[in-house]
């Protein structure tokens, strides 16, 4: 049975995160000591909330150091939601604050206004399309494998990741006529800025694309 | 740019451990168990889940949790309950029960610097302001907030409101048309498009719905989400049925 450690730094749903990978047959144990990080097979960081509380969280918890140390071995991590933001270099909500810099980039606001110059709702709450990015033409030999391009996963967010390089975009969706960055991968490091475990049969396909690279 | 899109969302009142359905929040008729209505949308390609505890404001308990809980076991869409959430403590027992969003309104009319609260322990994702919404006799083309289950009137201007929910820190609105809710025969689309036009977050509108021609006028009218009940509840039609003719009009909504 794959072991999955879900990180607990005391500011998200974990419960659903839990139970979508239960639901896959994965065994699931929340980790919030710099120990249980390193001993971890397959790591996840889920996340709703404010990047800077988020950060301060993980940096409370002494657990920083040891995510990036599983990271640079090549163990599965994967970030959702804020989780993905965290993984960049640094966000700009509620002043500038520093990521894990896992994959380069940076995290900004949504624009209020579309490209038409229209006024946008932020948050950007809805079911979008996964569209393949970063030079792809699908999603064979990704952890979205499964996915057809243009199938729907859920987003709320307000705040959106870029990547620096293109080659890191696995898949765009897009809102207010651009494209926003929908998951990031990089080495063994995946990030989805959706709701894989609240996306219905796709997201659990995205997650069960994610164990099969799990040992 | 993009088609319009809008999320389509089931809405279940609970009553003890009963799904209920009245009309104009009043004359409740028990429907059975609403996990198996929950589970049953969620095979049909339901959008999103809404729980409302409807007597947990009126007795100050809550025992919606169960439900919930039992729910997210086998349902992996966004839930969002909301009825007699008085607390930053309730709104995280809640979310620890599996819910994705908490819908305060009683409470957010008391005391709205709990919006602010919600909004910074969870995120203003986790936060929905509820707006129960009744035309005003005194002013024409004006609404007034309602709570407990439309019995109470707060005096609150609803687009007043909703805009001060939003500075307050609320991410999303339910907004529900008191007048219309239960009859299934249209929504109030001066309310939505008044509201819609007020606020930048998303809005969720509920009361009325009763045919896919009115999800339709509600999206065009502003609306980034419709909560229906009664329609989906008695069978007049399925997920399916409702997201094809609604894209069939010209709105975008998921497959």
């Amino acid at each position: 049975m794959k072991q999955i450690k879900v990180i607990n730094y005391g500011l998200s749903n974990l419960l659903s995160v839990q139970r979508a990978f239960e639901h896959l047959g994965a065994q699931v144990e929340f980790v919030n000591t710099p120990e249980g990080v390193l001993a971890a097979e397959a790591l996840v960081l889920p996340g709703v909330g404010a990047f800077k509380d988020g950060m301060a969280g993980l940096e409370r918890l002494g657990l920083i150091e040891p995510i990036l140390q599983k990271a640079a071995a090549g163990t599965p991590l994967l970030g959702i939601c804020l989780g993905m933001q965290m993984l960049f270099d640094e966000s700009d909500e509620f002043g500038l604050h520093k990521g894990l810099g896992l994959i380069p980039g940076r995290v900004e606001k949504i624009p209020a206004r579309d490209t038409d110059g229209d006024p946008q709702r932020v948050p950007h709450i809805s079911w979008n399309g996964l569209w393949p990015a970063g030079g792809r033409t699908d999603f064979a030999g990704t952890a979205l494998a499964s996915v057809t391009p243009g199938q729907e996963c859920y987003f709320v967010h307000s705040y959106e990741a870029k990547p620096t390089n293109e080659a890191d975009r696995l898949a765009d969706t897009r809102y207010g006529g651009r494209a926003v960055c929908a998951a990031a991968a990089h080495g063994s490091v995946l990030g989805c800025q959706f709701h894989p475990e609240k996306s219905g049969p796709v997201g659990l396909g995205i997650l069960e694309g994610f164990l099969a690279g799990c040992p | 740019m993009e088609k319009k899109k809008i999320r389509l969302i089931a809405r279940l009142d609970v009553k003890d451990v009963n799904l209920v359905k009245g009309i104009q929040l009043e004359g409740l008729r028990k429907l059975g168990d609403p996990n198996g209505f929950a589970r049953e949308y969620y095979q049909q390609g339901i959008d999103e889940l809404l729980y409302i505890d409807i007597v947990a404001s009126l007795y100050n308990r809550n025992n919606l949790s169960d439900i919930v809980r039992r729910t997210c076991d086998e349902v992996f869409i966004p839930v969002t309950v909301g009825g007699g959430l008085r607390s930053v403590e309730d709104v995280r027992h809640i979310l620890q029960m599996g819910a994705d969003k908490a819908a305060i309104n009683t409470q957010a009319i008391k005391t709205p610097e709990i919006i602010t609260q919600v909004a910074e322990a969870f995120g203003s994702q986790c936060m929905v302001l509820s707006i129960q919404a009744k035309k005003s006799r005194a002013q024409e083309g004006k609404w007034e907030a309602y709570y407990d289950n439309g019995r109470q009137h707060s005096g609150l201007d609803v687009v007043e409101w909703a805009k001060r929910g939003v500075e307050l820190g609320a991410g999303e609105i339910l907004l529900t048309s008191v007048d219309c809710e239960g009859l299934q025969r249209g929504m109030d689309l001066e309310l939505i498009r008044a509201v819609t036009e007020a606020v930048d977050v998303p809005v969720i509108c509920g009361g009325g719905v009763g045919c896919a021609r009115d999800v339709v006028d509600a999206a065009n009218a502003g609306a980034s989400a419709v909560a229906t009940a009664a329609l989906l509840h008695y069978k007049k039609a399925t997920v399916p049925q409702l997201k094809a003719d609604i894209r069939a009009a010209g709105v975008e909504v998921r497959v």
